[in-house]
């Protein structure tokens, strides 16, 4: 692109942020949140202190916090162990070294525990492989799918059976159909990550999907009248024409689809028990500790905090990726 | 000059409808020859754009044929040119790139990249858009966006220029200026153009032979009108022209006296084209 025009969009863009940091506007941006997150935090104490479960009370913001550095220890102290494991190998290697020159030697990778972030860095691969497969197959299809009345025809029924279909449902079948379909000796994924991965696609398609096909389908009839008078080939009016008119839509249904992504890998995780922020949560209901209600909790506004993220990241991309900066808001 | 170029011969377009088939033209035949200036005139809802749709290829004619050079049409293509109304650029790309869009498609084989980028400059410049290279139609008034149009319409070297209402969206002064631009182009490249219009200066102003339809349904040509005013024409001095005036009035004749379109008023007749109707009034 040419330098003028992206210099002229971000001072239009700044131009446009600019009231938020006059000193009212930054009272409204930021006054207003967090007199509202102050309210929540006051409700859900005094909430707590009058709930009681068989494993105590409801944990409160204060016991939350404190166990969130509780977890922060423990990740820590695990990451401390794997150096210290590691590193005695090494030692040990270099004795065995000394001895014998010719000795092969290996270093065996820290087995520990998985900590509640390696379950969040494990759920975040999960969603973005599941993420990324449903959107390779959903764009891709809903293009075809969207520029032929009779493909879309023929299509529109079966999606609108298996668009309401909850993954917990899919999954029985999934984790079967892994199990009997890969085999190998030397697998690259674990079997219970090709199942998450499986699982999320199958529930996370159908937005980008249907979202995909309106666009496509929604594309001017004056702009289709020119392709036609230019005589376009199939490709190049899919590359000029119906993907910078679709793109909005198709960034809309990601959208969708990331969000129903992350709420199914949450899920997926926990019944099948396959490693994740899921499988924390199971882990700790099931370990039913004093700490555990609170560790929960923390689990809980974690998944809130990057599904957050992860919207704003989709949104970042669009930005990027569109062409018309408007369609990029909220 | 006098060679046949695009001949209508009796092109019938019916509509399927719930209530059966709607006639929307019924026989309309034209012959035209290779530079000449045509506009269609008539008004709302009698089949000018079906015809325009037909000579383009993006319609099909349920009876009857259009033959260009002695060839039928049945499909769209790039050497008969059509300028949008609503000048239909694609809004992700740059003054440029939508010429270049056509430009490549239509000399990608016959020009090398320098050729390209020459030819592409010289339709802009044509249609005075040399400054504005890289702006996208979002940031260009709606006078500029129809000059776009028309220099992506010039790019492809079309044999037939179809128009479709190029300057009925625009203020007058500017509708005046594009005239007088399309009127200079039109004798420098002796294109053969068929302009679809409701505006009747514009009509007198530009056009070798003025076409007028009847209403639909059942559209059909009423009168042919031929202009022999000689060119070049001067707006202004047309103005106080006897010939001019004469011509003027048997258009808004035929349009006003013999084709009134009776429309009721209590009711609100749904107009597929709900922009408000150019009258005597406007240009000159």
């Amino acid at each position: 692109m040419n330098q003028a025009p992206v210099i002229s969009t971000m001072s239009a863009f700044l131009r446009q942020r600019s009231p938020s940091l006059s000193l009212s506007g930054l009272l409204r941006t930021l006054g207003m949140p967090i007199i509202g997150i102050a309210v929540f935090l006051l409700l859900w104490q005094l909430a707590s202190q009058s709930v009681n479960t068989a494993i105590g009370s409801l944990p409160g913001p204060a016991d939350v916090w404190h166990q969130s550095g509780n977890l922060w220890a423990d990740y820590r102290e695990e990451q401390q162990r794997a150096r210290e494991f590691i590193a005695m190998q090494q030692e040990r290697n270099a004795q065995i070294l000394e001895r014998n020159p010719q000795a092969e030697t290996q270093i065996r990778p820290y087995s520990g525990q998985p900590t509640f972030f390696h379950q969040i860095l494990t759920s975040l691969a999960t969603v973005m492989a599941g993420f990324g497969l449903a959107t390779l197959v959903a764009v891709p299809l809903g293009i075809l799918v969207g520029m032929n009345r009779h493909l879309y025809a023929a299509v529109n029924p079966i999606i609108q059976v298996f668009k309401p279909v909850s993954p917990l449902a899919w999954l029985p079948i999934v984790t079967l159909v892994v199990s009997a379909t890969y085999v190998t000796d030397d697998p690259l994924f674990s079997r219970s990550f090709v199942t998450s991965v499986i699982t999320v696609s199958l529930c996370s398609l159908w937005p980008t999907l249907i979202n995909t096909m309106m666009g496509v389908n929604s594309v001017s009839q004056d702009l289709r009248n020119v392709s036609q008078v230019l005589r376009l080939p199939f490709l190049t009016h899919v590359r000029q024409v119906v993907l910078p008119s679709a793109i909005p839509m198709i960034f809309t249904g990601m959208r969708l689809s990331l969000g129903i992504a992350w709420m199914v890998l949450i899920a997926a995780e926990m019944l099948a028990q396959n490693p994740g922020l899921g499988k924390f949560i199971w882990d700790e209901f099931q370990n039913g500790s004093s700490s555990s209600l609170s560790r929960i909790m923390v689990a809980v506004i974690a998944i809130g905090v990057i599904g957050l993220l992860l919207d704003r990241g989709m949104l970042l991309l669009q930005r990027a990726l569109s062409w018309d900066k408007s369609s990029a808001t909220q | 000059m006098n060679k046949l170029h695009l001949e209508l011969s009796s092109v019938s377009m019916s509509f399927p409808t719930p209530k059966g088939d709607f006639l929307a033209l019924d026989k309309v035949n034209l012959k035209m020859e290779k530079g000449e200036f045509v506009s269609l005139i008539g008004h709302s809802g009698c089949g000018k754009s079906t015809v325009l749709n037909i000579v383009a290829g993006l319609l099909k004619a349920t009876q009857g044929g259009c033959l260009l050079d002695g060839r039928e049409v049945n499909e769209p293509g790039p050497e008969r040119a059509v300028v949008f109304q609503n000048h239909s650029l694609l809004p992700w790309m740059s003054a440029y790139q939508n010429v270049e869009l056509a430009v490549k498609q239509v000399f990608g084989k016959t020009m090398n990249k320098k050729e390209r980028r020459d030819w592409i400059i010289h339709n802009l410049e044509l249609v005075h858009m040399g400054h504005a290279l890289e702006k996208r139609p979002d940031e260009l008034s709606g006078g500029m966006r129809q000059r776009v149009g028309i220099a992506r319409a010039l790019s492809m070297q079309p044999k037939v220029l179809l128009m479709d209402e190029p300057f009925g969206a625009l203020d007058a002064l500017t509708r005046a200026h594009l005239q007088d631009s399309l009127m200079a182009i039109q004798r420098d490249l002796n294109s053969t153009v068929i302009m679809i219009t409701h505006d009747v200066d514009e009509a007198v102003l530009l056009s070798d032979r003025i076409v007028m339809m009847t209403n639909g349904p059942e559209a059909t040509i009423g009168e042919i009108l031929r202009v022999d005013l000689p060119r070049p024409r001067d707006r202004v001095a047309l103005a106080e022209d006897g010939d001019y005036n004469h011509l003027r009035q048997e258009v808004l004749r035929f349009l006003y006296e013999k084709q009134q379109k009776v429309q009721p008023l209590q009711r609100s007749a749904p107009s597929a084209e709900s922009r408000p109707k150019a009258t005597a009034a406007s240009g000159g």
